[in-house]
């Protein structure tokens, strides 16, 4: 059977790596390179560059970080952040990355999903999401509504009908953000990823919240998530990717141990 | 020198570059000769079966696979690689290359919560010992992308399985053609291995 997985997400800046709290207040760690290739000897299962640069003027710097990335990890990786378009996506699976993400872009024009999973295939190209908890009204009846540019700009659209409409546009797989988990170190939202989970036939991967092995365990097991994706709890120190796996594989999570 | 045919089907500068961590040394190249004269062959490749093999034919590059093949040059199929080793593909009815009888076919899975493509990290179990496939124990695994896989017509060609709602075939061989429907390029260091092994390997 297909394990489930453990992913670790790396914010880059003009190269540099960066962690958001919160999604403000951002501050530089070091050089993602070298830090993605030290999750990839420490046994991580997939790993996420995500560009939060400004400008698109430095997309440039993206590219070549993913050139260096692909001859340094030898693993699936992603990239996500300001994807505009079919060729923003093409040019970095020629650079390296296995998988595209798109996430602001798409809630702009919605075609863009299928532009791109036509040109890369659906098994490269990923919907992100950023959602928040408000209260269920007639156009978000899930309670969940799509936020975007870093969490700030509410939509109106409904979170649940966005996953499900990013499937049927020929995502091959959903990343669900929390905007009230991430950064907390509280554990994962449980309701929300279950809930899109349960109605998507794709897999889906929770992220934002996670502080303890526990909470990867919960959000795999009762949150039907295929895959938990972390980065503060790993980025600090306070867990390698190989301690958060011993646990998951401990408690009968079918998750990869080989090296 | 391990020789990595280019024949416009995905990216395969990652196989390259996972051949070059591996500590080999290896080239890309789309010239027919230099397939047919290489001393070890990667027949890499990710996408549909048929129009590869439109491809393959429009460049002279399955003619000079199938007389590397009859010299006895060790070959490593990779993904599609596995899928166009064998007669023909449920994906089309192009002829494939025909190096081991059987056909490629589509998953066709019971339990509908499993997804196609089958996508991720699975076990790969040994059932038949290989040189390329030495050292790999119960419970290691590697990564996968696809819808089809390789269904040799004799278990004599089969030399490792997965499971994915049923068990399949994920790696043959016959002679000096082995190869994987995983994708060793993407699976970490046992990933390596398989490549570094394949790069001391003479096709017997």
């Amino acid at each position: 059977m297909l394990s489930k997985r453990l992913i670790v997400c790396l914010d880059v800046r003009n190269g540099k790596l960066a962690k958001s709290i919160k999604f403000v207040d951002t501050k530089d760690i070091g050089d993602p390179v070298a830090k993605a290739r030290q999750y990839y000897e420490d046994g991580v299962d997939e790993l996420v560059f995500y560009d939060i640069t400004a400008s698109r003027e430095e997309r440039n710097i993206m590219i070549d970080m993913v050139e260096k990335a692909a001859s340094q990890i030898f693993i699936p990786f992603s990239v996500g952040g300001g994807i505009r378009s079919v060729e923003d996506a093409t040019k970095l699976r020629e650079a390296g990355a296995e998988k595209v993400n798109v996430n602001s872009a798409a809630i702009k024009r919605h075609e863009l999903i299928t532009e791109i999973s036509d040109a890369i295939g659906a098994q490269s190209t990923v919907l992100s999401m950023d959602i928040r908890r408000v209260e269920p009204t007639k156009e978000i009846p899930s309670g969940y509504e799509i936020v975007i540019n870093g969490g700030v700009t509410p939509t109106g659209i409904d979170g649940l009908w966005w996953a499900k409409e990013g499937e049927r546009l020929g995502a091959g797989e959903l990343v669900i953000n929390s905007i009230d988990a991430d950064g907390t170190k509280d554990g994962y939202e449980l309701k929300l990823t279950r809930m899109i989970a349960d109605a998507v036939g794709i897999p889906v991967i929770a992220s934002g919240g996670a502080g303890k092995p526990e909470h990867l365990y919960d959000v795999l097991t009762e949150g039907h998530a295929d895959a938990a994706l972390v980065a503060s709890v790993v980025h600090y120190s306070e867990y390698t990717c190989r301690q958060l796996k011993d646990y998951l594989h401990g408690r009968g999570i079918k998750i990869r141990m080989s090296y | 020198m391990i020789t990595i045919v280019n024949y416009n089907a995905g990216n395969i500068r990652s196989v390259l570059r996972a051949c070059n961590e591996a500590g080999t040394e290896a080239r890309i190249t789309s010239d027919p000769d230099a397939v047919a004269k290489a001393s070890k062959i990667i027949f890499p490749g990710v996408g549909a079966a048929p129009s590869a093999m439109k491809y393959l034919k429009e460049m002279g590059l399955d003619a000079a696979l199938l007389s590397a093949y009859k010299d006895g040059t060790p070959i490593l199929g990779i993904c599609l690689g596995a899928q166009i080793g064998l007669e023909e593909s449920e994906e089309g009815p192009t002829k494939a290359l025909g190096l081991i009888p059987g056909k490629t076919v589509r998953f066709k899975l019971k339990d509908k919560s499993l997804k196609i493509p089958h996508i991720g990290w699975n076990d790969v179990k040994v059932v038949k010992a290989h040189p390329l496939l030495e050292g790999i124990k119960a419970g290691d695994q590697f990564y996968f992308v696809h819808s089809y896989y390789p269904n040799p017509a004799s278990a004599d060609n089969v030399y490792a399985t997965s499971d994915y709602g049923q068990d399949f075939c994920c790696a043959i061989g016959y002679k000096n053609y082995f190869a994987t429907q995983f994708h060793p390029e993407k699976s970490g260091r046992l990933g390596l291995a398989l490549l570094e092994r394949f790069d001391r390997w003479e096709g017997k």
